[in-house]
């Protein structure tokens, strides 16, 4: 039973790591970030590249794929984004738009393989990261054989939640993302710089995809698709747990990951994902706004 | 260089003489004289385009090496490529174009069983000519489908009496993705566990694509059985076998035993999560012979790509070519049907050994094997059958060499009841 409420623990923790970054951008921006898959995809290729070409382990990749998702975050805020700010359908369009583009370019290798060169660790094919050795297998803990990696991904989620809610909370950047969530107009009449906020949001935002494509690559297969599934179910967490709200995020994929683990040892997977939809849907038709909206005026 | 006025007047008249008795060539379609065109029809794009590249290369790279070595009859083989985009509505489009509008007389492609089965009622409609290079699940019986890749007798029939008689395991945990392919190979294989004394004591299923293999690897701890026998497909593979791992799972106590994992795979996920667990197939990049490696050499050459890895489906994809050369040498004429007739129990030394078309119903014979992985993410063909074994496409249903239900007059579909 103990084996299953951990496995249960760490889908929700999967989940809330690609959430993470959403529940800002969507959450604090009002964008819907069809890209946000994308930069899960490439901090996973941050990882296979790094691996490859400067022999380095996941640990060197974190931050490594942090600054890569970041900036080119940075470089969407700047370009696209920016321009649709209000515009929430058009947010969609445009940035899978840019989702197909990422895609493709890391499937033809930014246009490369026309011309008949290869980029290991690019192209269209499976990636493969290895995990250091002290990272595969079990411990026992408690009687109950835990698998490391997951309990790997456990402690980084747990350690970026806290590190985001310091920066939302604590800081004068998160102050100013929260002012600017309740209302923009009134926080740049204040002397907030909107745009520059935001655009580091987003940045915030796009670098924690990032970081959850560093965990991703160790046990989920590399490949040019891989983050369009995983976006779905960041959408789902956070909607369910409340637009703009850090807190929000963590019960929801933690409620939503055991969920998942126990109905998936009681029956199977496949019921379990239907469970899963199931259980969302019904808390927006009875919690709209989700199950920690923030109250306003 | 001076132009000798008299050899120019000849040449001329040459020339002239060759246009004026040429339309008749000309004007026959698509086979424009001197070449023979060809469907070439993979994905190139989408999910599939991982396996699916491979297979299209392959199959360019037979087509060229046929005309570097002079071709169809003296004609050369023109290949009209076209994307299958990942999704069987696109391949139906793109079969109708080349059969249609190009009036090829024969197409090379699909991966997936939903592919084939959206392109079949063209080529059945128009009396074309498909080769299918993949293993499949069997249970089809087309007179326009050519099929090289094994059906399910040719991947377990050597692989479960293998598992319970010389691993002496006998307890199987039988899981897969949740299509058809996984679901009839498990129907295949419990008739097989039956009659060889073994038991199943589970058949389960996860989404195709699914990645999150938490719960399933953890029943399967807690189940009891003493082996694995694995038709997860695609990249699914590569999360399922890390998961087993790291729950603490190790194949040389609990064998994953699978149909579909292969040198892709293991090279994805990383030839240390599959060490010791065994797969079955009638081609493995390692198979020691002079005309494999040489094969592989071409390969990664053709491609470009030194550390390209070869497998059953890819293999396949080759071979075919040059089994439809022999039948297009043979045939009196390039249409699809004298193609068809003249692939009948036509013979080739493909890198897998001897492969031969069934006259009756168009599978391939082919050499089942077994291999267990490698650290270097190579297999160790640790059995194989002596000789090509018959393709049995109804085996689930009761067929048997001696009682076929495909043969060249068609499914008899009062056997298929019986059972």
């Amino acid at each position: 039973m103990l084996e299953v409420l951990f496995i249960g623990l760490s889908l929700g923790s999967i989940l809330l790591l690609v959430a993470l970054g959403l529940a800002i951008t969507y959450g604090a921006m009002g964008v819907i970030n069809m890209a946000h898959g994308e930069m899960v995809m490439i901090g996973a290729y941050v990882t296979v590249l790094s691996g490859i070409w400067l022999g380095t382990n996941i640990f060197v990749a974190i931050p490594l794929a942090f600054i890569v998702t970041a900036l080119l975050g940075l470089l969407i805020e700047r370009v696209v984004v920016r321009r649709l700010y209000g515009r929430l359908l058009d947010t969609l369009l445009a940035t899978w738009g840019i989702a197909i583009l990422i895609q493709q370019a890391v499937r033809l290798e930014f246009g490369l393989s026309f011309f008949g060169i290869h980029i290991q660790g690019l192209g269209p094919g499976l990636q493969n990261v290895s995990v250091p050795e002290y990272l595969q297998g079990t411990i026992s803990i408690g009687g109950a054989d835990i698998n490391r990696y997951r309990l790997f991904i456990i402690v980084v989620t747990a350690i970026l939640a806290l590190a985001t809610w310091f920066i939302i909370y604590r800081t004068i950047m998160g102050t100013q993302v929260r002012a600017i969530i309740r209302n923009p107009k009134m926080a740049a009449a204040c002397g907030i710089d909107v745009t520059r906020v935001n655009a580091l949001t987003f940045a915030l935002g796009s670098g924690l995809a990032g970081v959850a494509g560093v965990m991703m690559s160790g046990f989920k297969t590399v490949f040019p698709d891989m983050g369009t599934p995983m976006v779905v179910d960041g959408f789902l967490v956070v909607v369910m747990g409340g637009v703009g709200s850090l807190l929000g995020s963590v019960f929801s994929a933690g409620i939503l990951g055991e969920i998942n683990g126990l109905v998936a040892a009681a029956t199977n997977d496949i019921l379990a994902r239907a469970v899963v939809f199931g259980v969302v849907i019904a808390i927006i038709i009875l919690k709209p706004k989700g199950l920690f909206a923030l109250k306003g005026r | 260089m001076a132009i000798d006025r008299r050899r120019f007047l000849r040449n001329g008249l040459l020339v002239g003489s060759t246009v004026i008795t040429s339309p008749w060539v000309f004007q026959t379609g698509a086979q424009a004289a001197g070449e023979i065109k060809v469907g070439v029809l993979f994905s190139l794009t989408g999910g599939l385009s991982i396996i699916e590249k491979s297979l299209h290369d392959a199959t360019m790279m037979a087509i060229s090496e046929i005309n570097a070595s002079g071709g169809v009859k003296g004609m050369k083989i023109v290949a009209i490529a076209e994307d299958g985009a990942s999704d069987p509505k696109t391949y139906n489009e793109k079969a109708s174009k080349l059969v249609i509008q190009d009036k090829v007389p024969t197409v090379f492609g699909s991966y997936t069983s939903a592919s084939r089965k959206a392109v079949l009622p063209v080529f059945e409609k128009r009396n074309n000519l498909y080769f299918y290079p993949t293993y499949y699940e069997g249970f089809e019986c087309s007179k326009n489908v050519v099929y090289t890749g094994a059906v399910p007798n040719q991947q377990l029939s050597n692989f479960i009496p293998w598992i319970i008689k010389t691993l002496g395991k006998k307890k199987f945990f039988i899981v897969g993705s949740n299509y058809i392919y996984p679901r009839e190979m498990a129907k295949v294989s419990k008739i097989l566990i039956e009659k060889n004394g073994g038991e199943w004591i589970a058949d389960e299923y996860l989404e195709l694509g699914h990645s999150e293999w938490g719960s399933m690897v953890n029943k399967i701890k807690g189940s009891g059985c003493d082996v694995v026998l694995s038709n997860v497909v695609g990249d699914s593979v590569v999360a399922f076998y890390r998961e087993y791992k790291n729950q603490g799972l190790t194949h040389d106590k609990l064998p994953i035993c699978a149909t579909v994992t292969s040198e892709i795979e293991i090279a994805a996920m990383g030839a240390e999560y599959a060490v010791g667990s065994y797969t079955s197939f009638p081609y493995f990049q390692a198979i020691d012979t002079d005309i494999n490696k040489a094969f592989v050499e071409r390969y990664r050459a053709f491609v470009k790509d030194p550390k390209a890895v070869t497998h059953h489906a890819l293999e396949s994809s080759y071979f075919q070519v040059f089994l439809w050369k022999q039948a297009a040498e043979k045939a009196a004429e390039i249409t699809p049907v004298a193609i068809r007739e003249a692939v009948k129990g036509q013979e080739f030394d493909a890198p897998n050994g001897h492969v031969k078309i069934d006259p009756d119903n168009l599978h391939t014979y082919l050499t089942p094997r077994i291999a267990q992985w490698l650290p270097d993410g190579q297999g160790k063909i640790i059995d194989a059958y002596k000789e090509p074994t018959i393709p049995l496409p109804y085996v689930a249903y009761g067929e048997t060499p001696t009682n076929l239900f495909c043969t060249s007059k068609g499914l008899e579909t009062a056997k298929l009841n019986k059972t």
